[in-house]
């Protein structure tokens, strides 16, 4: 795969849960392919310039990249902070829906000329989570896990968000998985990180986890103070490798 | 982390941002999270916002755990100087 110097990013429309029409930010790049293809799930404060420069970045590196706005419904054409405001008064987003999008965002990218075929999904935060959720609902090819909490554990009672954990379904992941985490954080914390592990093991999963140092959650966020720039910097290159491996020709 | 923790109340008053002229709040979103401005990991949250109106009728502050606190003294502190019969 060459790492092309040229890209396009843009607004498009996919068709998303329910047949939906939901709002997403895709970047290619330049020249014909082919090449595989990566939905990005943004974090909780939403679909935001953190977050399409991802997208970009995922473009550089060579892919075709996706990012659904995951509050669309809720908030069409609002600022990102208003709409992650929203959305998260109304409770967050319900699992399902999230499915439908990031597989609707899969089959977008799966059907532009330039795909191979082959699509990932990485997700930060409580996106990190929802990468797991989707890699274990859709038929995915990668799936990165960016310190996602509650893919184990459990959420306190009298939670008031649509958030439960997903061990009933990692029996059912359906793609390798690549799990980066900060050994500061607390959710999850590094005790639930090695729980994970062990699940997967148990189950026959290929997974490769990386916990950093001196890095607690959040520790991509350029423009937020968790940044770690040595966790951050090997993420990437983990994530470069990953998706070599799992999502080239 | 992402605490997801929410608490939600309902609003009676009203509100004004720098670029926005008074509208009536009816609700407040109540939250120790990921802040969007302030430069700390996680901040008290709260969202004074007219759901009617759309998502842009919204002020919104992040604060420090520490000055939520204090802030939360200086709302109780003001209530209880007024005279009973006011704030009743």
């Amino acid at each position: 795969m060459s790492i092309g110097e040229s890209l396009s990013a843009e607004t498009v429309t996919v068709s998303g849960h329910g047949g939906d029409e939901v709002q997403a930010y895709l970047a290619r790049p330049a020249g014909d392919g082919p090449r595989g293809g990566v939905v990005v799930i943004h974090h909780m404060p939403g679909y935001d310039r953190g977050t399409k420069e991802i997208v970009r970045r995922f473009a550089e590196l060579g892919y075709d990249a996706i990012c659904p706005n995951l509050y669309w419904r809720e908030a069409p054409g609002a600022a990102p902070d208003d709409a992650a405001a929203t959305a998260r008064a109304n409770g967050g987003v319900p699992d399902e829906r999230l499915i439908g999008d990031v597989g609707g965002a899969a089959a977008y990218l799966r059907s532009l000329p330039s795909s191979n075929g082959k699509a990932g999904v990485i997700g930060y935060c409580s996106g990190g989570r929802q990468s797991v959720l989707a890699a274990c609902n859709l038929d995915l090819d990668a799936a990165v896990d960016c310190y996602g909490a509650f893919v184990v554990g459990t959420p306190p009672d009298g939670f008031p968000l649509k958030v439960t954990n997903l061990v009933d379904q990692l029996p059912n992941l359906r793609a390798p998985l690549l799990g980066l985490f900060g050994k500061e954080d607390s959710h999850p914390s590094p005790e639930q990180v090695a729980e994970l592990d062990e699940i997967l093991t148990a189950s026959d999963k290929p997974h490769e986890f990386h916990s950093y140092d001196d890095a607690g959650h959040a520790f991509f966020a350029v423009e937020r103070p968790a940044y770690r720039v040595a966790a951050a910097n090997d993420g990437w290159e983990q994530i470069t490798g990953f998706y070599k491996e799992h999502l080239g020709d | 982390m992402c605490t997801y923790a929410t608490v939600k109340t309902a609003i009676d008053g009203s509100a004004k941002g720098p670029d926005s002229g008074w509208f009536s709040v009816t609700s407040g979103t109540i939250y120790f999270d990921h802040p969007v401005h302030a430069m700390a990991e996680h901040t008290l949250n709260i969202d004074f916002a007219n759901p009617a109106k759309g998502p842009a009728a919204r002020v919104a502050v992040e604060l420090t755990a520490a000055s939520a606190r204090e802030l939360v003294a200086a709302i109780q502190a003001a209530l209880d100087s007024a005279p009973v019969e006011l704030t009743s």
